[in-house]
């Protein structure tokens, strides 16, 4: 697609909403949010991108197959299960490493663990899966219209 | 149970692991071997397990049952995820000298593990919902599996495929919905003990029907089979027998389950259903395959008319017709995988699956003859091979719940059986080959025929063996049965003992 207002706006717009889908992974911890929710943002981001400036210039920016990413998540994901299997004797049971009690029975430090890692897991399954689909389409479009083609 | 868990990680790791091994062909074949041998062996270890001490329960993530996602193995369930290990073993082995390269390097081996991942996911699964989940695992797995090639028949059969399996996960869905707004639970051993309490027949059987609907069509039954042979024959062999094998029997193992831990499948109706629904899947399946003419053709309408005989053992709710069943599920699945194994050999050699184009094996290769005549002679039930018992048992349950109209189908499919399997005998090894000049087909190399050949050879001393020690076999099926018609361990290994 030629449109100069679109390809100036998604240089600036892309970089923000994959910001903000980080945000929204990271608030899904307690709040509303999490790595389904916050995956599919930026997977808009990046279709955005690839509607303004094309598929082959978004599978450049990514550098890695959208396959391969939405396979590292389930790997992240099945290695934050295995974590609690391990450790704790339960599959995927939560870890929190840096979380300790405090004498009075209150939880003090930062509550990052294995919760984090299944959830950035399943970020990056919904990224590599939604814009492995998205792009095979696009380029089937694009080989089939000749005109469109970048 | 660590065990339960490591019988779904190994799948999900040699998944993933295959994938990121996706350039390195050499490499994700060991992988995917490896894998499957793992498989075998951590469900041979849950197996001895179970046996030995009963069934056994996991939960994940520390949350207990009923709030928390149950594993849970008997001995149905362990039985079914050993046979899976075989299955699992045998073409992981088999692929390596008939899958095309270009489709390992787009994700067959992948797609292989994920779909075992979805298989041994819904024999071990405590949950109803879950069971959902799986279901849908292994409809992802199969669809790309079967759209692999990229053929336009092989396209064709798979949305033919999804397109039917899709209604029934929505009937299953809408059942659970409606269970658990009635129950308040999805554990299938909490289900046990909260669905007899429900006054509300309507909702009773509203639900059963819903299941009963979904998982029919899962396994094929009459009348909605239709996706399978519309399917089965057009992705590669190793594809279709790992398929032929477990697919349906998931839909039949759902099917056992429900209906004798949450329902009871003497429930007036329901039982008449099944009934009516086994004797004509018996007979639609080998009807149907009397007029075919491709060998994976005739091979996948026989495996609807077995589904018959196994629903049959769950439709009579007798003690012996369940044993009967049990039998029949792990006798059927190691005779059906190398059937289709040995019609991939087939093709292999003639170049052809079509009856009509082929001919002359027994000449350029007896021992093929051999090897095909071990699972075929079991499917019909030709003693002293596993079918006879598996057939037996089936028949003699009929006769003493006096069915007699059912133990003649049954009788009568045997017969029928005979005449489709004798007919790919006459055609495909007996009659010379049409064209002489191929007479002698085409041999195969020497890695070729250790992967090819090792499983079948394998699968078909499993044949023999449960056919000459039919004991220990009939035994677990015993235990097993007992165990599904009297789920007090089970229940309290899922849910501890309750006062």
């Amino acid at each position: 697609m030629n449109s100069i207002i679109l390809t100036a706006a998604t240089r600036v717009i892309t970089p923000l909403m994959v910001a903000f889908s980080l945000f929204i992974l990271l608030r899904g911890h307690n709040e509303p949010g999490g790595g389904f929710i916050g995956g599919l943002v930026a997977t808009t981001a990046f279709a955005l991108y690839a509607k303004a400036l094309g598929v082959r210039a978004t599978r450049a920016a990514l550098r890695v197959e959208p396959a391969a990413i939405a396979v590292a998540g389930l790997g992240l994901a099945a290695l934050a299960g295995l974590w609690g299997l391990l450790a704790g004797g339960a599959f995927l049971e939560g870890m929190w490493p840096l979380l300790t009690t405090t004498p009075s029975g209150d939880k003090a430090g930062l509550p990052l663990g294995s919760v984090l890692l299944f959830d950035v897991g399943v970020y990056l399954v919904v990224v590599g899966s939604v814009l492995a689909i998205l792009f095979a389409l696009e380029e089937d479009v694009a080989a089939s219209s000749p005109e469109e083609a970048d | 149970m660590v065990l339960l868990t490591l019988a779904l990680v190994v799948p999900l790791a040699t998944a993933i692991l295959t994938f990121l091994a996706r350039r390195t062909p050499g490499l994700q074949r060991g992988l995917s071997v490896a894998g499957a041998a793992a498989l075998l062996a951590v469900s041979l270890v849950l197996g001895a397990e179970v046996v030995a001490g009963g069934p056994i329960a996991a939960t994940m993530g520390g949350w207990p049952a009923p709030f928390g996602i149950t594993l849970v193995a008997d001995l149905l369930s362990a039985a079914m995820v050993v046979i899976t290990g075989v299955i699992a073993l045998a073409v992981a082995v088999y692929g390596l000298g008939e899958i095309d390269p270009a489709e390992e390097r787009i994700g067959h081996h992948t797609l292989l593990h994920a779909l075992l991942l979805g298989v041994t996911g819904a024999f071990l699964t405590g949950d109803l919902f879950n069971l959902y989940v799986w279901f849908e695992v292994m409809l992802i797995a199969s669809f790309g599996l079967l759209a692999l090639g990229g053929r336009p028949d092989q396209l064709d059969g798979a949305i033919k495929y999804v397109a039917l399996n899709l209604v029934s996960t929505l009937a299953f869905l809408a059942g659970v919905g409606l269970l658990y707004g009635a129950t308040g639970t999805l554990n299938m051993a909490d289900l046990h003990g909260a669905v007899p309490d429900l006054d509300n027949a309507t909702v009773v059987f509203t639900t059963a029907a819903l299941l009963l609907f979904a998982f029919s069509v899962k396994s094929a039954l009459f009348p909605v089979f239709f996706w399978l042979p519309a399917s089965y024959h057009t992705p590669s062999v190793t594809t279709s027998a790992v398929f032929a094998a477990l697919l349906t029997k998931v839909g039949v193992y759902a099917l056992i389950r429900v209906f004798t831990l949450i329902y009871d499948a003497g429930m007036p109706l329901i039982q008449e259903l099944l009934l009516v629904a086994a004797g004509l899947t018996m007979l639609t399946g080998v009807l149907g395959a009397a007029a075919q003419n491709d060998i994976r053709r005739i091979l996948s309408f026989h495996i609807i008319s077995q589904i018959g005989y196994m629903v049959l053992g769950l439709a009579l709710y007798t003690p012996l017709a369940i044993v009967g069943a049990i039998f029949y599920i792990i006798h059927h699945i190691v005779v059906k995988a190398n059937l289709f194994l040995v019609g991939g050999v087939v093709k292999k050699l003639t170049g052809s699956e079509d009856l009509a184009r082929i001919g002359g094996l027994w000449a350029a290769a007896p021992w093929l003859g051999v090897l095909f005549l071990i699972p075929a002679l079991s499917l019909a039930g030709i003693p002293p091979l596993s079918g006879f018992w598996a057939k037996l048992v089936v028949i003699k349950a009929s006769l003493e719940a006096e069915h007699y109209v059912l133990a003649a189908t049954a009788l009568v499919v045997g017969l029928l059986t005979v005449y489709s399997m004798s007919k790919i005998w006459l055609e495909a090894f007996w009659k010379p080959h049409p064209e002489p000049a191929r007479a002698a087909g085409r041999g195969l190399d020497r890695g070729e025929s250790w992967a090819l050949l090792a499983p079948i050879v394998g699968l078909a001393a499993i044949t023999v063996l449960i056919g000459l020690v039919a004991a220990p076999f009939y035994a677990v099926s015993t235990t097993a049965a007992d165990q599904l018609l009297d789920p007090s361990a089970y229940v309290t290994a899922v849910l501890g003992a309750r006062p």
